[in-house]
């Protein structure tokens, strides 16, 4: 019988830590920014769904690419319509790793400097990117946010000659995700 | 003795279990988890036409809220006037026109035609919209009233004539449905109102079913087309139905529309119910629409 009470115990204890490993967010911030003398464009996503791995640093990112909100309602359907292809490439995702996550110490309060590198996928195109960011611990929630480039090119993402003025050719990406534990 | 091995058996297992956990395989499964609930969102089906004209007649668009968007538009002469007229390109009416969106779902829009010197104004609402996912809708549904003053002199200024026979008016309900990225269509069934006709037997009203759709060729070129298709009992005598084919290029805020119609008139009681031209004889005028959009309020 005291046995028995053991490993219910032991099963609570585990299965506890366990949740406490995953952090989640389902209103990561991903902004991006465009910048060329013409023109700066810029758009926001509130809606990015993040999960991470304090145990082991893995993460991923995952976001609907119709949530990108612009200032003008044109860009936005021409983002989504001809240079995202919305209807044909839905998501957009991540999925890496903390690589050195074992200098953050989640039971202390501060801000750490980490190195994310992992697989982003967007208009099908999946590229490796090793970009730093900053994992910040307060209390019980983390703060993880980076800012990184990428090249349309990569992504295969055309963009034609009469508006090569107006879009950059490297858009400036921004996340901020704020985690909460489960 | 034997219940700590159990004990220390059933701990290694809840262990083992515990590392699959922190596995990435698990931690994507949550993460589709998570955005399965995303899923259930209603998604509104957007740019099903490029600009809210197909050719002549309105296109289930509205423009978005707080942007206005000037629209010039010219039609030039017959194609068969031959080479002294330039193929038509000598003689040429024009309409100038500026819409704008009030909310997503209304959008008001003013022109002045060189064509009988007529002023237009309309609205647009969206009554339904095409969605899928939590709400689901086939069709987007717009309903749109117009209003005409024609204000070329009275032909015979020495009887009585009234301002308001200088007014036309038409309604209008488009139901249009993106069948898939690259190919839209729409149903138009129009009714034309004249307060003046020229003959005593002539039809005040007039009643037309449309149709149009069109077929992206590129990214950002289509192909479109249009056909007002006038109800034999109720139209003018001596017109047409007017069937409109032409090309949408477009070029970030730009839009330009060229094409081939038999039609003159760019309102809708001109096109609709004052179509002349046929096509079989080469009554066929080039023209163009030249759309260029401008945000002046918030969008959201």
């Amino acid at each position: 019988m005291k046995n028995l009470i053991l490993i219910f115990a032991t099963c609570i204890t585990l299965t506890s830590t366990a949740t406490a490993q995953s952090y989640i967010t389902k209103n990561g911030k991903i902004s991006f920014f465009s910048k060329t003398s013409m023109e700066n464009i810029d758009a926001v996503n509130n809606q990015a769904v993040s999960v991470l791995n304090t145990q082991t640093g893995d993460i991923a990112f995952s976001v609907l690419v119709t949530g990108f909100l612009f200032k003008k309602a044109l860009m936005q359907e021409h983002f989504n319509e001809n240079y995202m292809e919305s209807q044909k490439f839905p998501k957009s995702s991540f999925k890496g790793s903390i690589t050195d996550i074992t200098k953050v110490n989640f039971k202390k309060d501060g801000t750490y400097n980490v190195t994310v590198t992992g697989d982003l996928s967007l208009h099908g195109e999946t590229n490796k990117v090793t970009v730093p960011a900053t994992i910040q611990v307060k209390g019980k929630s983390i703060i993880g946010s980076t800012a990184f480039n990428v090249n349309v090119d990569d992504y295969k993402i055309t963009i034609p000659k009469v508006v090569e003025n107006n879009i950059s050719k490297t858009i400036a990406i921004t996340v901020e995700c704020s985690y909460e534990g489960r | 003795m034997k219940s700590l091995k159990i004990y220390c058996l059933i701990f290694s297992l809840l262990s083992f279990c515990h590392v699959g956990a922190q596995d990435t395989t698990d931690l994507m499964k949550m993460l589709e988890m998570e955005m399965e609930s995303t899923k259930e969102m209603t998604r509104y089906t957007t740019a099903t036409f490029k600009t809210t004209r197909l050719v002549n007649g309105q296109s289930v668009e509205n423009v978005a809220k707080g942007v206005m968007d000037v629209k010039i538009s010219h039609r030039f002469g017959n194609l068969n006037d031959g080479g002294y007229e330039l193929f038509g390109l000598d003689k040429a009416t024009m309409r100038m026109g500026i819409d704008y969106g009030i909310t997503r779902y209304l959008m008001v829009g003013i022109g002045r035609s060189t064509f009988q010197k007529t002023y237009d104004a309309f609205f647009k609402v969206k009554i339904l919209r095409q969605s899928a996912g939590q709400k689901k809708m086939p069709i987007t549904l717009c309903y749109v009233p117009t209003i005409a003053y024609k204000t070329l002199k009275f032909e015979d200024p020495t009887i009585e004539n009234y301002n308001s026979s200088r007014l036309s008016f038409s309604h209008q309900l488009i139901i249009g449905r993106k069948f898939s990225e690259s190919t839209s269509l729409q149903l138009m069934p129009t009714f034309v109102h004249q307060n003046l006709v020229t003959g005593a037997n002539d039809p005040n009203d007039i009643f037309a079913v449309g149709i149009g759709g069109r077929q992206k060729l590129t990214k950002r070129i289509s192909f479109n087309f249009e056909y007002y298709y006038l109800v034999p009992e109720y139209k003018l005598p001596g017109t047409t139905s007017s069937l409109s084919v032409g090309f949408d290029i477009e070029t970030g805020g730009h839009v330009f529309q060229l094409h081939f119609t038999n039609s003159q008139g760019m309102n809708e009681r001109s096109f609709i119910a004052d179509t002349k031209g046929k096509w079989e004889k080469g009554d066929i005028l080039f023209g163009f629409n030249i759309s260029r959009v401008f945000t002046i309020g918030k969008s959201h």
